[in-house]
């Protein structure tokens, strides 16, 4: 067999049909369970993998053939629902979007629940801090006057003014990649944020100067100090720093 | 008794470590934000020329001493300049440590007590600028005796 490279799997070009590189990697889990002991500890794993696995495929590999009590979340597996974020190397990514090839695999590969959210097992946080903020910014559409008797239509380009802010999966890796919410977790955080964003610039809603409000709080946005953890974090590419800053605008130019 | 029950996990309940108890909303943060942006710019003017008309312009660095800055503060326009400089520069430098303290201390109680000895500390430097732009003689006169410079006019 071959030596394996350094660092980075290089994947030969037109391996052959069905032929698909294999190579060893360490897995190290940051585990926790409250019902055994109050300390996290780090497990670790010798697997082989191959050039189309992703983390989460390890981590299965793990729970369905070393050991079974390794506890995650994931749902779709395919980087939609965004139930799997995790810090995978001190990232957050989603564990279904991480290639292990595209990871250095000379060294462990570290996998711990994402941070500043309650651990409750293992991989798996207590969301609901995550969600109550989702809630607080009234995540759905607020009209006024009649209702339309065929559907609210919209051009092309109001629909494009928050285009990116529409692909959240509310994962949390922006919020939980957050250093001003790993503090006390006050802060709204960069996903609540841009939920606010998609309905705030839709030409169809009506409480935008409800939501600025809801925002203009001590721990709304002007917490954000820009340090773009949450841009380089999420794993939709949404530019999460510049849609604060929009609303940041938004709530200034209603007011002063 | 109350049979004790195993709460639903997802029961909907926010840890109460996360629970913003009361909102507070208001323009503070807003004006706060937006202080440290028009000042900073403020500021980056201001201290350059600070910086050139006392140690770039005229003889120097060698010619600062207090006779210079007397000379300086007997124009009411850098008394007007350094006391804007003073006072901008206090409250952005403030303000800058009042968000490090907000982001950096997890209790409360902690919190109140750094920004307590911030406020304080900023009070007594902004007071006591205040009052020596205002009242600064470069020769004093102590228990009688005129503590004579070179550029002290000679009684």
């Amino acid at each position: 067999m071959e030596k394996e490279p350094a660092s980075k799997v290089e994947l030969p070009a037109g391996a052959g049909g069905g032929e698909i590189p294999s190579f060893d990697i360490t897995l190290k889990v940051r585990r926790y369970n409250p019902e055994v002991s109050d300390e996290a500890h780090w497990d670790e794993w010798q697997l082989t993998m191959y050039g189309t696995d992703r983390v989460l495929d390890a981590l299965h590999k793990v729970k369905w053939e070393h050991d079974g009590s390794v506890s995650f979340r994931r749902s779709c597996a395919h980087g939609v629902c965004g139930s799997d974020a995790m810090r995978i190397n001190g990232r957050n990514r989603l564990a279904c979007k991480t290639l292990l090839k595209d990871l250095d695999t000379s060294k462990p590969i570290l996998v711990e629940p994402i941070k500043g959210l309650p651990v409750e097992k293992d991989l798996i946080v207590d969301m609901e801090p995550f969600f109550q903020s989702y809630r607080e910014i009234m995540p759905f559409l607020i009209t006024k006057g009649h209702e339309p008797t065929k559907e609210r239509l919209q051009s092309a380009e109001d629909r494009e003014r928050y285009d990116d802010t529409t692909k959240c999966i509310l994962c949390a890796a922006c919020t939980s990649s957050c250093p001003v919410f790993w503090t006390d977790g006050q802060y709204f955080g960069p996903a609540a944020i841009v939920n606010a964003h998609r309905f705030i610039f839709d030409s169809r809603d009506d409480a935008g100067d409800m939501r600025l409000e809801i925002l203009n709080d001590k721990e709304g946005v002007w917490r954000c100090r820009t340090t773009f953890n949450c841009t380089d974090a999420c794993p939709r590419g949404i530019q999460v720093t510049k849609a604060i800053a929009e609303v940041k605008q938004a709530i200034l130019t209603r007011r002063v | 008794m109350a049979v004790p029950t195993v709460e639903s996990p997802r029961s909907g309940r926010v840890s109460p470590g996360y629970s913003r108890t009361r909102s507070s909303r208001g323009n503070f943060e807003m004006g706060a934000w937006l202080f440290m942006r028009l000042s900073g710019v403020v500021l980056v003017v201001m201290i350059f020329v600070h910086l050139w008309t006392s140690l770039v312009a005229g003889d120097g660095i060698s010619q600062v001493d207090f006779g210079f800055v007397a000379g300086k503060w007997a124009s009411p326009i850098w008394q007007v300049w350094d006391l804007a400089m003073l006072w901008l520069a206090m409250l952005h430098g403030t303000n800058g440590v009042r968000t490090i303290i907000n982001d950096y201390a997890e209790k409360n109680s902690t919190r109140m007590w750094l920004k307590g000895v911030l406020y304080t500390a900023t009070v007594v430097i902004i007071l006591l600028g205040t009052l020596v732009i205002f009242t600064f003689d470069p020769c004093p006169v102590i228990d009688g005796v005129a503590h004579v410079a070179s550029y002290c006019p000679t009684a």
